[in-house]
């Protein structure tokens, strides 16, 4: 596959290793009252979608980014890919 | 005689001789030549036997479908079994001998197999032999394991070099018949970068195989013209003898080039590359493959495609028989008939099974229609047919023509489904294309000439314009439309005798019409069961006609039957190829510590920790077992001192505003109080609130702090704190920065630690116990001026130091040290000794930090702090990872001193049965202890810190060893760490 870094370009996906579901940005707030619950939920329960997936690659042969790359799990295609923190600030994550 | 079946002509050198082996005969041939061709001008067509019943085979194609001619070339370590010898190119002393044989060709002992049919049909092995069940294993798996098969591996090591290679392009061509030719003409005349792949030696396809006209020359003449202007063009790599043997995800396709297994073995250049092509677009013009008609007895020597014998007669200038008969179900058969007349060979019939045709028979040549082909005579080679209505025609060849597949394989390696097309009787692609992909000519199901050139022409503008260029001025040459119609005939019926439709994997329509009346209705298990499609060739050449059978038998329509999915590669790979040089020691890079020529130097042993060469001890004159080496290294350390290379350490640099802040929250134990110039321990949790890692982190500004990981996390600790810091806090103003590599590290421990860096840092330097205590850390320089890293931190339990310099002066560093510390007769130890002191002092390691512990277990628990939020934490506090009666880390002696205890071993009470449900914990690390003088361990039991005192048994049935032993303190030697802080 052939991941198209928002910085570098299109990159050859060997040069990534994958971590999975782009969920794990979702971090609870561990002072919630359900924290547990929420962490539970949080580490374990994923969605297994068979078309598109937002999922987690972190460009370590290269620049260390971790990004956001939109894929259909079914073609492969990959329709977005931003980089996490990106992602993250946008969905309101900060500190 | 020599070549007696050569009839000259064709595009073979014939001033060139080859001469060649098979079977211990020496053979000539010419230049151009492939081994088949070879044989057959040599008259030879027996050529192996088949892969289960023994039967006699010949060759069967001319290309890379063959199914059955399959042969060992080469001797010795440069042997290679199954080549097929449809696609051997010959040259000078190349040998070659048939495979799958017991005694000789002729007389092969195994053909018993053949009068044991009835036991082998197909799905044999869940059904025979299966009584008594013990002698399947032991009896009748290897019986058949060596009556069964293809040719053997020499079990020497590879000598031939490979190689991987990348290539980008604008346009891949796969395939250089007329379309593909025309294709890449209309692409490479635009200036876009094309490569021109074709899997045979000679490019061209079939316009080398056929006597048609293009451009006003023979079709040969004019591939060779094309490929000439590609040649000379820049922006153009034309790859013969390279097949794309897979279509990858986003454009990316696997490419195997034999650079030199046309060259006799022992050249210099690298045998074969394996290509990974990133192209924007490709063409698959791979044009198609004819398939057979099933009949009584169709595997005998002789028997052949009508393709091929066309090929092997126009190409190879070789008349396959005397005198060739021909099966055919569609137009094309009939221009075999033709072309061999037309070379003066001999055509005994024409038997077509349908009932009319428009074609002209050629002069003088019986033709039947609507003609059946029920059975085959001759043991070794073809000597007659016999007809339906009893008659039987003399011929040594029979040409058959089941009519023509598209090559749809790589349309399929991205989900692609073909559909079946009526008119021109086969599949065509789906409409699922891999991305970028587009097909042209045959492929798709053009199946005439000038129609292919057009398509070529016609696909390759349009990825032009695709691509933002402007289409070339390209023309089609001119050319002809040959007569081309097929019909749906598959097999012989009438026939008596067993009708092949696999000959590599020895199926027939029995076992299809067998397969479905035991109940596999759907072709992926009729593919399974019978095995049809799954031998090396995967079926190129049969597998419609048994999608045929069986939809016959169902009473569907093939299009309802559908076909198995094609799958990489499309063509074997070897396995060599695919590794290129990353085999043996270069298997994976090594990483060589800063200090590694020095303790080479000193006879260092080096074990591999990941990719890492570390020294495990240094023996020294006279001691004949490690175990010597290890406690003269442990006793000297504890004695006065001893130096050990510690840069495989991960180091982690952190800088940043917040990088208290960041360091407080991946680690579970406190550190926003952590003074500058101080180091901490600190404990790593993953998020589900298991032990991740540990190590030590030092603060060395304000802003800056430099952590240690274990050696083999140092990658995986990185990626997660760069994953926490721009996944969860991206405006934590904090930077990370690998800095392993950049630092050597060396721990200096024992009591006269102190005393030789006092000798080697420069003096402005405090280093005393009260102006450098135990965890102190900070900058300084040694050796007038090198800047150096010192920390005062033990994994010894001794009065220890680790002092960094860059990596460059590291090997200098150890010198020094060791020329520093010979008044204090200095011990350099190695991860052996530095194993055993952990133990004694109760640290965990790797085997304890294996991934499924918590820091409860580790007897940590206190360290995970509840009052910030930190990685970990709240998942740590899961009601089963806190129970009282878990598993506790603590230490184990062996009641008797004298005996030893194995790692592995599970705890059982001392009266209680080794079962599993009386399993209490296990061992987890174990060592002689010198300072102790006796075994020692550490490892996990329920409960374990309450225990102390209680004996229970360490059980070890796989050694079946048990020793009785003592519940202890984990922390063995030195418990209060006094030796630490002097």
């Amino acid at each position: 596959m052939i991941i198209n870094h928002p910085l570098l370009g299109p990159r050859d996906a060997n040069e990534f290793s994958y971590l999975g579901d782009a969920s794990l940005m979702h971090r609870p707030d561990w002072q919630s009252d359900d924290a547990e619950n929420q962490f539970y939920e949080y580490q374990y329960l994923r969605d297994n979608k068979a078309g598109m997936h937002r999922e987690l690659w972190y460009h370590e042969q290269g620049d260390r980014s971790w990004l956001v790359v939109t894929r259909n799990t079914l073609t492969h295609e990959i329709s977005s890919v931003e980089l996490a923190s990106d992602v993250a600030r946008r969905e309101g994550r900060s500190r | 005689m020599t070549q007696k079946n050569r009839i000259g002509g064709g595009l073979i050198d014939q001033n060139r001789s080859v001469q060649f082996d098979f079977d211990g005969q020496s053979f000539e041939g010419y230049e151009g030549d492939t081994l088949a061709s070879a044989l057959l001008a040599n008259d030879v067509k027996l050529v192996g036997r088949s892969f289960k019943y023994h039967r006699p085979r010949g060759i069967f194609s001319a290309g890379s479908e063959e199914p059955s001619a399959l042969v060992t070339l080469r001797e010795g370590a440069y042997s290679e079994p199954n080549a097929r010898a449809t696609v051997t190119e010959i040259y000078d002393g190349l040998s070659a001998r048939s495979q799958n044989k017991i005694g000789s060709l002729n007389f092969d002992l195994m053909a018993v197999n053949d009068l044991l049919s009835p036991l082998l049909t197909a799905g044999f092995y869940y059904k025979t032999f299966m009584w008594p069940a013990v002698f399947w294993e032991k009896v009748y798996e290897p019986i058949i394991r060596q009556a069964a098969g293809l040719g053997k591996l020499s079990g020497a090591e590879d000598p031939d070099r490979y190689d991987k290679g990348f290539l980008y392009c604008d346009l891949l061509v796969i395939g250089t018949g007329p379309s593909g030719l025309m294709a890449a003409l209309s692409a490479a005349r635009t200036g876009l970068r094309v490569i021109l792949a074709d899997e045979d030696f000679r490019m061209g396809g079939r316009l080398n195989a056929e006597r048609y006209e293009v451009g006003e020359m023979p079709a040969a003449d004019w591939a060779a013209a094309t490929l000439a202007e590609f040649m000379s063009m820049d922006n153009v790599r034309v790859m013969p003898r390279t097949t794309i043997y897979g279509a990858y995800d986003h454009g990316i396709y696997g490419a195997l080039e034999r650079v030199s297994d046309h060259v006799a073995e022992g050249s210099e250049d690298v045998r074969q590359i394996a290509w990974r092509i990133y192209t924007k677009r490709a063409i698959l013009a791979a044009g198609s493959t004819e398939r057979s008609i099933a009949f009584g007895n169709n595997d005998r020597p002789g028997v052949m495609m009508a393709g091929s014998v066309r090929a092997y007669v126009n190409r190879w200038g070789v008349a396959p028989g005397k005198r060739v008969a021909i099966f055919t179900n569609n137009d094309d058969g009939w221009q075999t008939a033709h072309d061999l007349q037309g070379q003066g060979v001999e055509v005994s019939a024409v038997v077509d099974s349908r009932e009319q045709t428009t074609l002209l028979p050629p002069k003088g040549v019986r033709v039947v229609l609507g003609g059946r082909i029920v059975d085959t005579k001759g043991r070794l080679g073809l000597k007659k047919i016999i007809l339906s209505d009893g008659q039987d025609v003399a011929a040594d060849c029979l040409a058959v023509s089941g009519g023509w597949s598209p090559n749809v394989h790589l349309t399929c390696h991205q989900r692609g489904i073909p559909v079946w097309d009526d008119k021109i009787v086969g599949f065509v692609p789906g409409a699922t294309l891999p991305m970028g992909m587009a097909v042209a000519g045959a492929a798709i199901g053009v199946m005439t000439l000038k129609a292919c050139l057009q398509s070529g022409l016609d696909v390759g503008n349009s990825v032009v314009e695709a691509l933002g260029r402007t289409v070339s001025k390209s023309k089609t040459p001119k050319a002809q439309d040959e007569v081309s119609a097929a019909s749906a005939f598959w097999y012989v019926n009438e026939s008596k005798g067993r009708a092949w439709l696999d000959l590599q994997n020895d199926v027939t329509t029995n076992d299809v019409k067998l397969s479905h009346q035991e109940g596999f209705r759907s072709v992926e298990h009729l593919k399974r069961y019978t095995t049809m499609g799954m031998a090396t060739d995967q079926g190129k050449t049969s597998n419609i006609l048994g999608l045929a059978v069986m939809a016959e038998i169902s009473g569907k329509s093939i299009a309802e039957t559908g076909t198995t999915i094609f799958r990489p590669p499309y063509t074997p790979v070897s396995i060599a190829a695919l590794a290129g040089r990353s085999r043996g020691k270069d298997f994976r890079p090594a990483r060589l510590t800063p200090s590694h020529d020095w303790a080479a130097e000193q006879g260092a042993v080096f074990v591999n920790a990941g990719a890492w060469r570390r020294a495990q001890c240094f023996p020294k004159e006279g001691e004949t077992h490690w175990r010597q080496s290890v406690n003269r290294e442990v006793l000297a350390t504890r004695a006065s001192v001893g130096i050990c290379d510690v840069s495989t350490l991960g180091k982690i640099d952190i800088q940043g505003k917040d990088a208290t802040d960041f360091i407080n929250r991946v680690y579970a134990n406190a550190f926003a109080k952590l003074a500058i110039g101080k180091t901490r321990y600190g404990l790593m949790l993953r998020e589900d609130g298991l032990v991740m890692d540990d190590g030590t982190t030092a603060r060395l500004s304000e802003h800056h702090y430099l952590m240690t990981t274990t050696t083999a996390n140092a990658v995986s600790v990185f990626r997660h704190l760069e994953f926490c810091h721009q996944c969860l806090w991206p405006d934590l103003d904090v930077q990370l920065i690998s800095a392993t590599e950049q630092f050597a590290q060396i721990a200096v421990a024992g009591p006269n630690s102190r005393k030789l860096l006092e000798k080697i840092i420069d003096p402005e330097h405090d280093i005393s116990n009260d102006a450098f205590a135990f965890m102190a850390c900070g900058d300084i320089t040694v050796c007038s001026g090198i800047k150096s890293r010192l920390f005062r931190i033990s994994f010894s339990g001794e009065l220890a130091y680790e002092i960094a310099v860059p990596t460059r002066y590291g090997d200098s560093l150890m010198r020094v040290l060791m020329d520093a510390g010979g008044e204090f007769d200095v011990t350099p130890y190695g991860t052996e000794a530095l194993g055993v002191m952990r133990i004694e002092k109760g640290h965990a390691a790797g085997n304890e930090l294996n991934g499924q512990t918590t820091a409860l277990n580790l007897g940590l628990g206190k360290m995970v702090s509840r009052k910030k939020d930190c990685i970990g934490n709240i998942l740590s506090l899961r009601e089963g990872m806190v129970r009282d009666d878990g598993l506790r880390l603590v230490g184990f002696k062996p009641v008797d001193p004298a005996m030893s205890l194995n790692a592995g071993s599970h705890f059982i009470g001392v009266g209680a049965e080794a079962k599993t449900s009386n399993d209490q914990g296990w061992m987890s690390s174990v060592t002689y202890s010198p300072s102790l003088e006796t075994s020692i361990g550490l490892g996990f039991i329920k409960s374990g810190d309450q225990r102390m005192g209680e004996k229970v048994r360490a059980i070890d049935l796989v050694n079946n060893k048990s020793v009785e032993v003592e519940i202890t303190s984990p922390h063995f030697f030195d418990p209060e760490g006094r030796r630490l802080r002097v």
